[in-house]
């Protein structure tokens, strides 16, 4: 779309003149190129200003070297003003292509009331609308909790369909793959109570309660909160991706279209690997975290390994995993609830399946958080 | 099923579209639309980018739901039938999608075997014999074990017939088939959809833009004009081609020559 060039084309210009009272004349010149930038329209409107009997614009292209976008814009922008002020735009002395192009443009007229305008809203409408977004969450998720009761009770009259290697393809990917990092965050979340309390008791000569420091602190809480932020980064993440991603592809409408339910298909295979998962997870970190303790009182407190395992059988009684493992199982149903939530609401793009993704995480989180808070009162108020 | 005894198009309806208004939200793409799919139509629905067709199509498959207005199948309203009836509905539905919407994680084999093991008692050795017969009618013989990741697009499209066709469906919807194909591909799937016509005795539902594909297959059909925003021509289209009074319609159907 760019006239021959000059070599002499030098950069582009505008000048105004008046040869009758009613019209302005704008002759342009030179080359237009985006590189240079776009001219400001303001020496127009000057021009027009104060000016009322200017009714007809005409344009002058014999000089120009040279265009590309920057022309067309300049030229729509003078335009558009122009119409604003009631004035004729008169393309006739433009070059060819630039009226071909900017008929094109105006060919097909803006879309009306398809319901997103382009203007600004007010501050208080954009809050106003967040609020409401916020609060639309709030029945959508019953619905999903809803549907994921329904099928669970298919699900117990045998009527769901889902494969069951599908089931243990995520307990898989859920359990025995997530050991290592489970192993790691648990050892150190171990070691830190470990040391932090040990440091505390041995100015009472009291270091042989770390045993019972860490074994309950890892048993009744540590384990099964450190379990449930990591398979919520870990798990609810990867579940969000895969739905959302089902969701983008069409896979997802695939189901439905067989009258396949996609919760009792899809949803269904992960709740309940998370379900089975998690209580043995739990465990798992409670062990990896008093073995942590055992390792911090050999090495720093001298104390001996029968010693340590002595102190910690006494101090635990089948009451405590109880807590540990229930509280560990709540955080997994509401993992698995918050990720598959997530994804099914998808959108369909590649950037939803990431917004899908943090919030499942950021869900998961909120929740698990929520939960502690209930169970540790709940539990306290029930004396176990 | 005895299909081959059926004549290709009876008079007799289908599908029945009733004052369908279609809605995001506010904002309605189609409104008061009426339209009736004999039994064994190859039914097109076309217009210009952008008019709904896609959306049309998913009102009819029961994806999504209309703001007002009703589909009835074989006189049956779909969305006022109870949830047991719309399944019995759906499953004498068959649908390939614009991307094939092939299950990625499983082979092919299981994508097509999945409606088949969850609809059907065979046993998992018949299964997968009827599984090889339609891959074979999509012209994939022998790619069983490929994930749908590993194959081309257009070999993804077949598969996504061959899952769609798995049931032997009453009625078949094609979301844009020829869409990324090239013009070979999509002349074989053009023949493979009257081959299939012919042989089961399905309707056939196909939304489309492709001029070549709609005069070589449809019989019947409906044009959706994104500025009025409803049905503004039906018929057969190489009827329409010549007749329509309405001269957008001529000029799409003519490539924009009147």
């Amino acid at each position: 779309m760019k006239a021959p060039e000059d070599t002499a084309s030098g950069q582009a210009r505008v000048r105004y003149t008046q040869p009758t009272a009613d019209s302005l004349l704008i002759r342009l010149a030179g080359g237009w190129s985006l590189k240079d930038g776009i001219p400001s329209i303001d020496e127009f409107n000057q021009q027009i200003t104060g000016q009322p009997l200017i009714r007809q614009i005409r344009f002058d292209g014999g000089d120009i070297t040279q265009w590309d976008t920057s022309l067309l814009t300049f030229l729509t922008r003078i335009i558009g003003q122009a119409r604003q002020q009631d004035m004729a735009p008169d393309l006739e002395g433009l070059p060819e292509g630039v009226r071909r192009l900017l008929e094109l443009a105006a060919a097909v007229p803006p879309q009306q009331d398809t319901g997103r305008g382009a203007g600004h809203t007010t501050l208080l409408a954009q809050i106003g609308t967040t609020i409401l977004r916020y609060l639309q969450g709030a029945p959508d998720m019953a619905r999903f909790l809803g549907e994921i009761t329904l099928s669970f009770g298919r699900l117990l009259r045998g009527k769901a369909q889902f494969r069951r290697a599908d089931l243990l393809l995520i307990i898989q990917d859920v359990g025995p793959q997530a050991l290592p990092i489970v192993s790691l965050i648990s050892f150190l979340v171990g070691l830190i109570v470990a040391y932090m309390g040990a440091v505390q008791l041995a100015q009472f000569g009291a270091q042989i309660y770390i045993a019972n420091l860490v074994s309950i602190g890892m048993v009744r809480e540590m384990g099964a909160l450190m379990t449930g932020i990591i398979m919520a980064g870990r798990t609810g993440a990867a579940f969000a991706a895969q739905l959302g991603t089902m969701q983008v592809n069409e896979e997802i409408d695939a189901f439905r279209t067989l009258g396949i339910a996609p919760m009792d298909f899809l949803v269904m295979p992960r709740m309940l690997a998370l379900i089975l998962v998690m209580p043995l997870l739990t465990l798992y970190s409670d062990l990896v975290g008093m073995l942590a303790g055992l390792f911090v009182a050999q090495t720093a407190f001298d104390i001996g390994t029968f010693e340590y395992y002595h102190q910690t059988i006494h101090s635990l009684d089948l009451t405590q995993f109880a807590v540990g493992i229930s509280k560990g199982t709540t955080y997994g149903i509401l993992i698995a609830f918050a990720g598959c939530l997530r994804g099914m609401q998808c959108g369909r793009s590649a950037q939803a399946v990431g917004q899908a993704t943090t919030s499942a995480v950021v869900t998961s989180i909120l929740f698990i958080v929520i939960a502690a808070s209930l169970l540790t009162i709940i539990y306290q108020q029930l004396g176990i | 099923m005895t299909p081959d005894l059926k004549p290709p198009t009876r008079d007799e309806a289908h599908i029945t579209v009733r004052d369908l208004t279609m809605a995001y939200g506010d904002f309605v793409i189609q409104h008061d639309l009426n339209f009736t799919v004999r039994r064994g139509d190859i039914f097109i629905i076309m217009g210009g980018s952008g008019c709904g067709k896609s959306t049309l199509l998913r009102h009819l498959v029961g994806l999504k739901s209309p703001a007002k207005g009703q589909v009835y199948f074989d006189g049956l309203s779909f969305w006022e039938a109870g949830p047991e009836e719309q399944e019995a509905v759906k499953r004498s539905f068959g649908m390939l999608f614009q991307s094939g919407a092939l299950w990625s994680s499983l082979t092919l084999a299981e994508n097509v075997a999945l409606p088949l093991g969850e609809y059907t008692e065979l046993s998992p050795a018949e299964i997968s014999e009827i599984v090889s017969i339609k891959l074979a009618l999509v012209g994939l013989a022998g790619f069983e074990e490929f994930y749908p990741a590993e194959i081309s697009g257009g070999m993804q499209k077949r598969a996504g017939l061959a899952r769609a066709m798995a049931l032997d469906p009453d009625i078949l919807f094609f979301d844009e088939p020829s869409a990324g194909l090239d013009p070979v591909s999509s002349r074989r799937l053009d023949d493979l959809i009257l081959e299939l016509r012919a042989s089961l005795g399905a309707t056939i539902v196909v939304v489309t833009h492709e001029l070549a594909s709609i005069f070589t297959i449809g019989n019947n059909s409906v044009f959706l004009d994104p500025e009025t925003r409803t049905i503004i021509a039906s018929g057969d289209p190489n009827m329409l081609r010549r007749e329509c009074p309405d001269p957008k319609v001529r000029s799409f159907l003519n490539r924009g020559e009147t």
